[in-house]
C-alpha cells in the first residue's frame, strides 16, 4: 500500500534493497579503518575504482570471469596495502584533520591518475553483465544483480562479524577501536590490527566494484565518487564511531536513494541528491550523536 | 639477579621535565613501592618503562637488554605488563575478552590456558563474573580484572599505577592481599600508590618521589612512623 502511494514498485524496491546493501558493504570498509585509525578514508571510492577498472581491463582482454574478480581483489588489496604503507602510517599520530586532508589528497591523484592512464571515456566491464538479466518471481521480474547484491552483502557482513566475535586478531581490532593505546601497552602489534582493517576494507571495496560494475558497466576515473559521498553521509547519519550503527547508516541511505530514484518522476531525478542531503542535514540536526547509536555511549568518546 | 634497572632516567614533555635522574632497581620477588604526591612523575615513570613516554636521557634495561626506544607492544612482549591507571578496562567487551587481550602479552601462546587458569585461581570474581560485560563490573571487580589481564601475559615484571585509587577499603586489602601473593610466585613488581602507609608497609623498600625527583626511600619499618612519611611527603 505504502509502495503505491510511493508509487514505487517491487522491482524498484528489490533494487533499492540491494544499493542499500552494496552501499552497507562501503559503510563497513570506511568503519573498520575509521575505527583502529578515526581516520576517514575518502578515498575509499578510488579503491573501488580501481576495482573497477581491473575489471574493465579483464573483460577487454576477454579473460575469464573468475580471472577478472581474482584480478579486481588483487589491485584493490594491493592498492589498500600501499595506501597503508605510504599515507596512513606515516600519518597516523597526527590530527584527524591532517588525515582526512591526506586521504583527498590520495583521492584525488588516484582519479588523475586514472584520467590520465585510461581516459576520460571510460571502458566498459561487461563480463558479469547477464547478472542484470531478470528473474521472475511470482509475477515480478527482478534483476539477478540484485538477489546477489544482497545476498553477498549478507555473507560478507556474516564473514566480518564472525572475524570481529571470534578471532585473536578480531579481538584485537575491536579493542584497539575502543582504546589503542591501552591495547598496544598490553601488547597488541598496532600494525597488524592496522594492517587487518585495512585488508579486510580493501576485500570489500573489491565486492563493492564487482556489485557496481555489474550495475554501471561503464568505468570512469569518477566511477563510485558519487557513491562514496553518499555513504560517508550515511556513515555520518548512522554514527562514524561504531560500526553496526554506520553500517545501518549507510543500508539506510542507498535504501531511501533507490526507492527516492524509483519514486521520483525522472524529470524530477536531478533532485535527488539535494532530497537526500537535505534529510541527512535535517536527521543530524534532530540527532548529531547518529541516527543508531544511543546518545551517552558515543559522548562518552569525547 | 636485578630484573628491571632504571637509571638516570629523564622524561620530557616538551619543556617541561617530569621525571630528573631517577634511578631504581627491582628484583625478581621483590614489591618496590613508588609514593609521592599527584605530578610527581610516577605515572611518567611507569609510561616511559613501558615506552609510552618520551624518555630524554637515562636507561631503561629489562634482564640487561635497553627497552629506551621501543614501542609499547614490544615492551609489553618482551616481559613488562602494565596495570594502567584507572584500570582502563574495555568496557563494551566481556571479562573474558578483556583477559584474553592480556594474551597478546604473551612470549609464545604455549601454556596461554593455564594461565588464565592461574589467573582465576588469584580472583575468582573474575571467573564468576567471565560472561559479564565488563562495563558492567564494580570499580573493585575491574581492578582484579585488569591485574588478571595484565599476569596472564606471565611477564616477568608487573608494574601497576594506583591500584587502590577509589576502592572502599576492604577490596583495597584484597588487592594488596593479591599483591603479596604475586611477589611469594617470584614476579618483580613496581607499585606506584598514593596510599603512603600501606604501601610502605607492603613494599620491600618505597621510593619518595617529588616534583620528578627520587627525595628519600623508605623500608617496611618506616610505616609506623607516620612522621617520617609526613616529612617525605612534604619536604
Amino acid at each position: 500500500m505504502i509502495l503505491g502511494i510511493l508509487n514505487v514498485d517491487w522491482q524498484t524496491l528489490a533494487d533499492a534493497l540491494a544499493l542499500g546493501a552494496v552501499y552497507a558493504l562501503m559503510a563497513v570498509g570506511i568503519g573498520l579503518v575509521f575505527g583502529v585509525l578515526r581516520l576517514v578514508n575518502f578515498a575509499y571510492g578510488q579503491l573501488v575504482m580501481a576495482g573497477a577498472y581491473a575489471l574493465a581491463f579483464a573483460s577487454q582482454w576477454n579473460w575469464p570471469r573468475w580471472a577478472g574478480i581474482l584480478l579486481c581483489f588483487a589491485i584493490v588489496l594491493a592498492l589498500s596495502l600501499v595506501m597503508d604503507r605510504l599515507v596512513f602510517r606515516p600519518l597516523r599520530t597526527q590530527s584527524p584533520a591532517v588525515m582526512l586532508v591526506a586521504t583527498f589528497a590520495v583521492a584525488f591523484l588516484l582519479q588523475s591518475v586514472a584520467l590520465l592512464w585510461f581516459g576520460p571515456l571510460g571502458k566498459i566491464a561487461s563480463s558479469l553483465a547477464p547478472l542484470n538479466r531478470p528473474v521472475v518471481i511470482s509475477g515480478v521480474d527482478i534483476r539477478k544483480i540484485a538477489i546477489v547484491a544482497v545476498v553477498v552483502a549478507v555473507l560478507c557482513l556474516v564473514a566480518v562479524q564472525l572475524l570481529l566475535a571470534r578471532t585473536t586478531v578480531g579481538l584485537q581490532m575491536r579493542a584497539a577501536a575502543m582504546d589503542f593505546r591501552t591495547a598496544r601497552m598490553l601488547g597488541v602489534r598496532a600494525n597488524r590490527v592496522i594492517g587487518g582493517a585495512v585488508l579486510i576494507s580493501g576485500a570489500l571495496a573489491a565486492v563493492v566494484a564487482i556489485m557496481l560494475t555489474v550495475q554501471t558497466p561503464l568505468v570512469t576515473p569518477d566511477f563510485a565518487l558519487r557513491d562514496t559521498i553518499v555513504v560517508l553521509a550515511g556513515v555520518v547519519l548512522g554514527g562514524l564511531n561504531r560500526l553496526v550503527p554506520a553500517t545501518l547508516g549507510g543500508f539506510a541511505i542507498g535504501f531511501a536513494s533507490g526507492l527516492l530514484g524509483g519514486a521520483l518522476p525522472t524529470t524530477q531525478s536531478q533532485y535527488l541528491p539535494s532530497i537526500l542531503f537535505a534529510a541527512v542535514i535535517l536527521v543530524l540536526l534532530i540527532r548529531p550523536n547518529g541516527l543508531f547509536t544511543r546518545g551517552r555511549e558515543s559522548l562518552e568518546r569525547v | 639477579m636485578t630484573v628491571l634497572v632504571v637509571e638516570n632516567l629523564e622524561v620530557r614533555y616538551g619543556a617541561v621535565r617530569a621525571v630528573r635522574g631517577l634511578s631504581l632497581t627491582v628484583e625478581p620477588g621483590e614489591i618496590v613501592g613508588l609514593i609521592g604526591p599527584n605530578g610527581a612523575g610516577k605515572s611518567s615513570t611507569l609510561h616511559a618503562i613501558m615506552g609510552a613516554a618520551p624518555v630524554a636521557a637515562g636507561d631503561v634495561r629489562l634482564a640487561g637488554a635497553s627497552l629506551v626506544g621501543r614501542k609499547p607492544e614490544d615492551v609489553a612482549r618482551s616481559g613488562i605488563a602494565l596495570v594502567p591507571e584507572g584500570r582502563r578496562i574495555f568496557g563494551e567487551l566481556s571479562v573474558e575478552e578483556n583477559l584474553r587481550l592480556g594474551l597478546a602479552g604473551r612470549r609464545s601462546q604455549a601454556g596461554a590456558d593455564d594461565a588464565v587458569e592461574r589467573a582465576y585461581e588469584l580472583f575468582p570474581i573474575v571467573r564468576d563474573f567471565r560472561r559479564r560485560t565488563a562495563g558492567a563490573l564494580s570499580g573493585g571487580q575491574q581492578q582484579q580484572l585488569a591485574i588478571a589481564r595484565a599476569l596472564v601475559a606471565e611477564p616477568d615484571v608487573l608494574l601497576l599505577d594506583e591500584p587502590s585509587l577509589g576502592l572502599a577499603p576492604r577490596i583495597v586489602d584484597v588487592v594488596f592481599d593479591a599483591l603479596a601473593a604475586i611477589r611469594e610466585s617470584g614476579l618483580a613488581v613496581l607499585l606506584v600508590e598514593q596510599r603512603a602507609q600501606r604501601t610502605v608497609a607492603l613494599a620491600d623498600r618505597c621510593h619518595v618521589l617529588s616534583n620528578g625527583e627520587l627525595r628519600l626511600t623508605l623500608d617496611r619499618d618506616d610505616a609506623a612512623d607516620t612522621e617520617k612519611l609526613v616529612a617525605a611527603y612534604f619536604s
